[in-house]
Parts: structure tokens; C-alpha cells; sequence
């Protein structure tokens, strides 16, 4: 893998925010009907002028802090010219020199199991094209429709330098930039297209492809993986790999390259004359006092102060969601080791299981759960079944479901009791057991658990069975 | 004159009166007027006469140039591309002008999307002078210029990107303000060159323009460029006079290439300003000589990207099978531009190529910057610049059509005004046999009250505004 050489370059929606990049519609499109949040301007009719939203502005230098960027003293933004049915003025307004940040990192874990650096050469504003709607497949259409509800949304794109060496490794520096970005509140990811990759993917020494248009973080991994296996086929055939533009079939999962009738795009960028120059190096310290607490410091936070393993740490802090369940479950149980061990290993286990997301469960059910386990109420299996039964809405709350799957720990006596029971009924496995055998032992202490019904701690029936066994 | 009508409007009847220029403009043979709102206008009439609105303007109908956009009236900048389209929107302007009760009468011819000094570069033919019919009456905004001159509208509005409101202004013998750059909001205006354009009044006398300037003038904040906190109470002080005025005479504008009539009749206007108390002297405009080489690159790299958005998808001219995207709206733009729109759109192309944006458009914008220079150090010494503000009166229809060069070389006097965004008016000082000449009279920025306290100082002590043309 070490001579895979991959860089990124992701596009961002701003779907935060309340109005698009260059007019007052609203950004809440989702689920409404084609064309129906537009206006002149984001349309681009005739006579109609852009003006910038500052907020977005706020919200790219608030990213660009975050990723640890420059911040430009002045920015301003150019026209970038060419001809396609989505973009309704035949230029997009974007950025080329004195974009808004440059000169970034992100931190991720290699391949190699080592932490290191991401270079991000900038990050630059730009409106987003409307979509292209298609009746049907696109080979069976008989004609392309245009929405233009997506046109004019604040996209912020952020290039990396060619520093990433596997798919993998693409992904973890995706997880960690959407991470942050919703530690910053400017990103919801949750929404279509609120994040599409291009990638830019060479074999050390050949020449390199851009495989452009990948949506969602599992298509990333897919179009690299295809990608670097082609050019590899190729190298090995002794064939050169030929620099151009791909597109990745999600369908098939291949990448297709897509014959351009012009050779290379001249896009013929110059300044945006409808748009003052900002002065952004002012706004900086007051937007820098905004910036919360990141991925990275609440990671280091976590381990310090709750006293926990830093892969927990990692694990706990990789959502802002989840890292503030966490500390709320913390607050109101003061039970940081449990929380720690409950949430990060089992409770998010079983949200990936049924790609849950963190608000699908309740602080106060988590709290709950941890109180009643304290207490010797119940036991460690019973308390992931309660969560299992949660997650799958087979009960309204932990006591309820506790009621409801006699989940109750046993009394004391009645274990005894049935341990007692178990031992005499079962005269052939406790000679066995004698004559050396464990698994008899086993078989025994099942037989306590059914007559318990899994109410009983299963490590306390084991020592009372050996007890009373090796006594008589 | 509007002030006067305005008072003959509360005793007359509004709808009669327009009745009467509508009946005017169907029997006209100056071809100035191209769309007619006659219906909602004469209905505004009605109610005018009902019940007399306070606006600044109540009553007084007005021309607007095809380029400002008028909701529910047709905005074709008179191109084929945008025949029909119908803007769901006003312009700035228009809002303005609507809220101080003026009437819109209908829009106006002009160079197709204001390329051209002649108004023949319409796609609905030539609009003529009314001094003589087989004259051009300048341009771009030679539509407005005529019906105002011709007595079919009592103002108008143009635009003027290099001299489009002061060469009609000075070829039909009217006055014509090319604003500040940023004084008046260009929302609504069809953009050719956004870096350069100012809507501006076509009027008959300087009153008038400055009349019209308090409605129109003013900051909004749908125009990133449009200027706050200026005082736009252009009537109060008009009438101060010139004495102790400072005037500055070019160097540069005067001499060769200039006709013998025209470069009189200026000398004589300024002997009449010097005899009003104001006196004069030699600056120089050192860069002159290279502003139209300037103009021209930056208007047409601006046109190619301004003018990139008619393709035929959303409005306007859509004709024959839709085949692919691109052959599509390749055939629609071919078929819908004239011929001198395709040269500057080419043009502009060119100069903003990969490889020669540095050694055109960015060249063009530095010897942009020395231009405006040469006017702020000129300001330093003087009040006000005084010129021709065509170096010949207006030229036969067809004369140089075929000679665009030609043609580019009129607008010697009038471009640098809008590559330095100083504000000039054009006012009538005389005739060259029965074409009329004007003078042009050039502010620092946001110096308007200046430039038209010397116009109508000028304008009272002439005759030349009185003068009407023998068709009328």
C-alpha cells in the first residue's frame, strides 16, 4: 500500500446555515417540490446581483480555524466560467487566489497504526450548482430536468495535499473532517449530498486520475479501492495509466473515465466585480473566541479527566453526540468508569449493529440502567438486554423492561436454593466432576441458571456450585 | 419642464395627456419606443387623475431602456436571445421611480445589450435621430434619448457602460447623467459590463436630471457595490452658480480626431462658464490614450461571462429540436446574438484565456487603475473637467456600422469616465449645422451637486436646451 498516493478534495454544503451563499432563499430544500426555493438571484436571471452571505463567510473561517488553517487578510471571490444546465448563470461564483484559509492540518491514525498530520493546502467558498433530475436511469431518459433548490447553497471546499496512502486512510480523514465540522454546528451530514468527494489517485511514478462526483464516505472507500486495483492491473500489464477524469458508478462500483470532447477546462476565472473584498483578518478573533472544543482536546480531556483508555477516549469523542451523551450519563450518574465501558464498548456497539444514531437512546435510560446494575438490581447480560430492547422499541423504559423480561436479579436464597437442588439432581456430573471433569461443572451450574431463568449472576451460581460440590 | 408638468398634471387630465403621446409614438417614425405598456399605464393614469399621489414623480410618465428589468413588461435588451422574456421582478430603479408615483410609459431601444454607439446594432432595426432622420441618434441608449428629444416621452432612463446615456445625450441634444459608479443601484439591469455601468436620466433640461437622481439614487442592499450615506438632494443648490469654480480643461480631449463645430462650440461653453464667474485651465489626463484599448478588453471579458446565461433553458429564445446540452444551446446562442454581440463575446474570451488573461484583462485593469489616477490628481487641482463629449455630431445610419473600429474610437472622450467611476453629464451647447453638440462636464466621485450646479449655471445662460427639433 505504501506506494498508493491519494488527495481529496470535499465538498462541502454549509446546511446550517439559515440562507444560501448569495440571496435570502432557504437552505431547508430537502423535502420540498423542484424550483420551489428560488428566487432571481439564485436563479440567475437577468439583471439579478449576488451579495454574500457574511454568516457563511463566518461559518468557512470557523472551519478553517478549526482545521488549524491561515486565515487570509483580505479574500474575494472570482467567476468560474463554463456552460452546464445546472448553473444557470453560466459562471459559478467561487474563490482561486487569496481563498478564505490555506495551509491546514487534520490529525488521523495511519495505516500504520501511527497518528500524523493531513496537510490541507486551502479551503474556499463557492455556491453550489443546482441537480439534474432524471425520469428513470440516466441511459433510459428521455429528457434531463433541472431543480434548482440545490443552487446557491454554501459549499465550502477543502483540499488536501497528495498526503493520504490507502482508501482506509481516506475514510478516517472524512470521519474526523465531518467530526469536526459538526463539532462546529456549520454540517449536518445527515442529509443527501451534504458532502461529495473528488479524488485524486496515483501509483508513485505513474501519472494520477480524478475520480470525481463520489458521494457518501463508503462510495469514497469503494472508488479508491476500484481505482488503485485498475491502475495496479495496469502497471503490472506494463501499460502507462492515463491522467484524466473518472466517474464512479455506484451501481456497478466501478470507475468509468468520461471522454471530454475539449481537452483541458479553461475555466477562465477572474474577480466576481459584483463582490466587495472582505477583510476577514478583523473577524478572525472574534470567530476564533466562538470555536468550541474539538475532537482532539476533548479526547485528551476525556482521558485525563475521567480516567479512561484512550482508544475509549477516541471512541467517545469521534461524535459530538455521542461525547455529549457521554458526559451527561457521567453527570447525573457519576459513575465515569461504568459510563465509559457501557457506552463506548456496548452501547455504540449495538447502535452500529443497527446503524443507529446516538439520540435513538435516552441519557436518563443510560442512567438508569448504570444505577440499577450498581446497585446488584440486575445483572451485566440483563442490562444489555434492556438496551437491546430499547434500541429495538420493545419497551418504553429500563424498569418497565426489567418488569417486563423478569429480568430481576434473583434472591440470594433462591439461588442457594436452586444450586442445592442442582447438586442433587445431578449425582452422575458431580462424581464426574471429581473424576476431574469441567465441563460437568458447567452442566451443573446451566441447570441452576434455568431454574433462576438467567436471573442469577452466572460467575456467583459458578463459585456457589464448585463451593458445594468440593464440600461434600 | 417636469416640474411644470407635474403642476399641469394636478389641473389637466393624466390620462389624456399620455393618450396623446402614445397616439404620438404609433404614428412615429423614430422607432424609439419597442415595447408599449400602454394599457397599465393609461390605467395608472386614471387613477392619477382620481386621486393625485404625492410622489415626488405622481403622473409624470417616463421611458425605461430595454435593459432595466420591469416586472410583467418584456426585457429583451433588444436581442432575439431575450424576445418574450417578461422579468418577475422590477429593478431597483423602477421600484424607486414606481413608489414616487411615475408612470412607465413603455422601454426603449438600444444597442443590442448596449455593445454599440449608434442604437443599429438592435435586433429591431435602427432608432433615428430626431434632428435628422437619417442620422444615428447615438447609443447605446439611442432609444431613450430620441423619444425624449422627439417629444414622445418626457424623461427617460438609460444606462451607460461607455458613453451609453451622454452619446445619445449629445446627439439628440438632451441632457444625460452617467452617475458614480455605485450611486444608483444596478439591481435590475441587464448586465454587459458590471464593472463599468451606471443607469442614469435622459432629460431635457439639467433640473430634470437632478429631479430624476433623488428618486433613483441611493443605497440598496441588493447591490454590493451601491454606496451608502450619500446625500442625494441634488434639486437644493442647483441654482448657485459657478462663480469661483474651478474648470479644467484636458489637454488630451481636445485637437486631433476632434470636429472643428464640436471642438468650437466647447471653447465657446467654456468662455460662457468663465464669463459666469468660474475660471479655467490646462490639466492632463496623461493615460488617455490607452483607456479605450482598456475599456474594451474589460467590457468584453466581462460581456463573455455576463452574457454567458442566455441559453435558451429558462427564458427567452428557444427555437428548433432540443438535440444534446451543448449542441443546443450552441444553436440557440448562434441564432439568437447579432453579430457584433458573437465579436465581443469572442473577444472577451480571448483576453480572459489561460495564458492571456495576464497579458490582456489584467493589464487592461492596471492601466484602469493609472486612468482613474490621472483623474483624482486632475481633481486636486480643479473642481470640474469640461470636453466634448463626442468628438463629432451624430453620423448617417449605416455610416459605420460595417467599421466597428470606427466606431470604438468615438467613444474616445466618453470611457474613461467609467474606468475611472467619476460621474459626467452631457448637456446641448450648440449645433453643428442642425445636429446638436454637447458638452461634457466631469465630477470627482460622488461630486454630482458639482457637476450639475455647472450645468444648469450653463444651461440658464444658453439657449440650446430650448431648441426643438423640426419633425416635432
Amino acid at each position: 500500500m505504501e506506494d498508493v498516493i491519494i488527495g481529496l478534495e470535499i465538498h462541502v454544503q454549509l446546511n446550517r446555515l439559515q440562507s444560501k451563499m448569495f440571496c435570502g432563499c432557504s437552505t431547508a430544500y430537502h423535502d420540498s417540490p423542484p424550483n420551489s426555493h428560488t428566487c432571481p438571484v439564485c436563479l440567475g436571471l437577468p439583471g439579478s446581483l449576488p451579495v454574500i452571505n457574511r454568516k457563511a463567510v463566518e461559518y468557512g473561517i470557523k472551519v478553517g480555524l478549526a482545521l488549524s488553517c491561515k486565515i487570509e487578510e483580505e479574500t474575494f471571490f472570482y467567476r468560474k466560467n463554463y456552460y452546464y444546465p445546472d448553473l444557470p448563470k453560466g459562471f459559478q461564483i467561487s474563490q482561486y487566489d487569496f481563498p478564505l484559509a490555506t495551509n491546514g492540518h487534520i490529525r488521523i491514525l495511519g495505516d500504520d497504526g501511527i497518528e500524523r498530520n493531513i496537510r490541507i493546502n486551502r479551503a474556499h467558498m463557492e455556491e453550489d450548482p443546482g441537480r439534474l433530475v432524471h425520469a428513470g436511469t440516466i441511459d433510459k431518459a428521455k429528457y434531463t430536468m433541472v431543480d434548482y433548490n440545490r443552487c446557491g447553497m454554501p459549499l465550502l471546499e477543502v483540499v488536501t495535499e497528495p498526503d493520504l496512502t490507502s482508501p482506509k486512510e481516506a475514510r478516517a480523514f472524512l470521519d474526523k473532517l465531518k467530526s469536526i465540522l459538526e463539532y462546529l454546528d456549520v454540517f449536518d451530514g445527515s442529509l443527501e449530498g451534504s458532502m461529495r468527494v473528488d479524488a485524486n489517485i496515483s501509483l508513485k511514478g505513474g501519472d494520477r486520475t480524478e475520480v470525481k462526483n463520489i458521494s457518501g464516505f463508503k462510495g469514497v472507500e469503494k472508488a479508491l479501492s476500484y481505482e488503485i486495483t485498475r491502475q495496479k492491473n495496469l502497471k503490472r500489464r506494463s501499460i502507462k495509466v492515463v491522467q484524466e477524469t473518472r466517474h464512479f458508478d455506484e451501481i456497478r462500483n466501478v470507475t468509468v473515465s468520461i471522454r471530454s470532447k475539449v481537452g483541458a477546462h479553461d475555466y477562465r476565472y477572474f474577480p466576481e466585480a459584483d463582490l466587495a473584498v472582505l477583510r476577514i483578518a478583523s473577524w478572525v478573533p472574534e470567530i476564533r473566541a466562538t470555536l468550541p472544543e474539538l475532537p482532539d482536546a476533548k479526547r485528551e480531556r476525556f482521558v485525563v479527566k475521567y480516567l479512561m483508555k484512550d482508544d475509549h477516549a477516541k471512541s467517545l469523542t469521534s461524535e459530538i453526540k455521542l461525547a455529549n451523551f457521554y458526559e451527561a450519563v457521567v453527570k447525573a450518574s457519576n459513575l465515569p468508569e461504568k459510563s465509559t465501558v457501557w457506552i463506548a464498548d456496548v452501547l455504540k456497539g449495538e447502535l452500529n449493529y443497527r446503524d443507529l444514531s446516538i439520540e435513538s437512546f435516552q441519557v436518563e435510560h443510560m442512567v438508569d440502567i448504570l444505577q440499577m446494575l450498581v446497585k446488584g438490581e440486575i445483572t451485566e447480560d440483563g442490562a444489555v438486554q434492556i438496551i437491546r430492547a430499547l434500541l429495538d422499541k420493545k419497551g418504553k423504559d429500563p424498569k418497565e423492561i426489567v418488569k417486563s423480561l423478569g429480568l430481576g436479579k434473583a434472591e440470594d436464597d433462591a439461588v442457594q436454593k436452586a444450586v442445592l437442588e442442582a447438586v442433587k439432581e445431578n449425582a452422575a456430573a458431580v462424581a464426574d466432576y471429581r473424576a476431574g471433569s469441567d465441563r460437568a461443572l458447567n452442566f451443573i451450574v446451566g441447570t441452576v441458571m434455568k431454574k433462576t431463568r438467567g436471573k442469577a449472576d452466572a460467575g456467583e451460581v459458578h463459585r456457589l456450585v464448585k463451593q458445594e460440590v468440593e464440600k461434600a | 419642464m417636469l416640474l411644470e408638468l407635474k403642476s399641469r398634471l394636478q389641473v389637466e387630465s393624466c390620462e389624456e395627456y399620455l393618450s396623446r403621446l402614445y397616439e404620438k409614438i404609433e404614428k412615429s417614425e423614430l422607432y424609439g419606443f419597442t415595447t408599449l405598456a400602454k394599457e397599465s399605464a393609461l390605467e395608472q393614469a386614471k387613477q392619477f387623475d382620481k386621486n393625485h399621489g404625492k410622489g415626488i414623480l405622481a403622473g409624470v410618465p417616463i421611458a425605461i431602456k430595454e435593459c432595466i428589468s420591469t416586472n410583467g413588461i418584456e426585457t429583451n435588451c433588444s436581442s432575439k436571445i431575450l424576445r418574450g422574456y417578461i422579468p418577475p421582478y422590477d429593478a431597483h430603479v423602477i421600484e424607486q421611480l414606481k413608489a414616487e408615483g411615475a408612470i412607465i410609459m413603455g422601454k426603449t431601444n438600444m444597442d443590442e445589450f448596449a455593445m454599440g454607439s449608434s442604437t443599429e446594432t438592435s435586433c429591431f432595426g435602427p432608432t433615428k435621430n430626431p434632428w435628422d432622420r437619417s442620422c444615428v441618434p447615438g447609443g447605446s441608449s439611442g432609444g431613450s434619448a430620441a423619444v425624449v428629444a422627439g417629444g414622445e416621452a418626457p424623461c427617460a432612463l438609460g444606462s451607460d457602460t461607455g458613453g451609453s446615456v451622454r452619446c445619445p445625450a449629445s446627439f439628440c441634444g438632451i441632457v444625460g447623467l452617467k452617475p458614480t459608479y455605485g450611486l444608483v443601484s444596478r439591481y435590475g439591469l441587464v448586465a454587459y459590463a458590471n464593472s463599468l455601468e451606471q443607469i442614469g436620466p435622459l432629460t431635457h433640461t439639467v433640473e430634470d436630471t437632478a429631479l430624476l437622481m433623488q428618486v433613483i439614487a441611493g443605497h440598496d442592499e441588493r447591490d454590493s457595490t451601491s454606496a451608502r450615506g450619500q446625500d442625494c438632494s441634488y434639486l437644493s443648490g442647483l441654482q448657485n452658480g459657478v462663480a469661483g469654480l474651478k474648470i479644467g480643461i484636458p489637454k488630451e480631449y481636445f485637437g486631433e480626431g476632434v470636429n472643428k463645430d464640436v471642438e468650437k462650440a466647447v471653447w465657446e461653453a467654456i468662455h460662457k462658464l468663465e464669463s459666469l464667474g468660474a475660471s479655467w485651465q490646462e490639466v492632463s489626463l496623461p493615460h488617455t490614450r490607452y483607456a479605450l484599448a482598456a475599456y474594451y478588453v474589460i467590457a468584453m471579458s466581462e460581456a463573455s461571462s455576463n452574457l454567458a446565461r442566455f441559453d435558451g433553458l429558462r427564458y427567452g429564445l428557444r427555437e428548433g429540436e432540443d438535440k444534446d446540452w451543448h449542441t443546443t444551446f450552441s444553436a440557440i446562442r448562434a441564432k439568437g446574438f447579432g453579430p457584433e454581440v458573437k465579436r465581443r463575446i469572442i473577444l472577451g474570451t480571448y483576453a480572459l484565456s489561460a495564458g492571456y488573461y495576464g497579458r490582456y484583462y489584467l493589464k487592461a485593469l492596471q492601466v484602469r487603475t493609472l486612468i482613474k489616477e490621472d483623474f483624482l490628481r486632475a481633481f486636486k487641482q480643479v473642481d470640474i473637467l469640461a470636453s466634448p463629449t463626442m468628438p463629432i455630431p451624430a453620423f448617417r445610419i449605416g455610416e459605420r456600422i460595417n467599421d466597428p473600429l470606427s466606431l470604438y474610437m468615438a467613444d474616445v472622450f466618453t470611457v474613461p469616465i467609467n474606468l475611472a467611476g467619476v460621474p459626467a453629464v452631457s448637456v446641448p451647447c450648440g449645433f453643428s449645422g442642425r445636429l446638436p453638440i454637447g458638452l461634457q462636464l466631469m465630477g470627482p466621485h460622488f461630486g454630482e451637486a458639482t457637476v450639475l450646479r455647472t450645468a444648469a449655471a450653463f444651461e440658464a445662460a444658453t439657449p440650446f436646451h430650448e431648441a426643438v427639433p423640426e419633425v416635432i
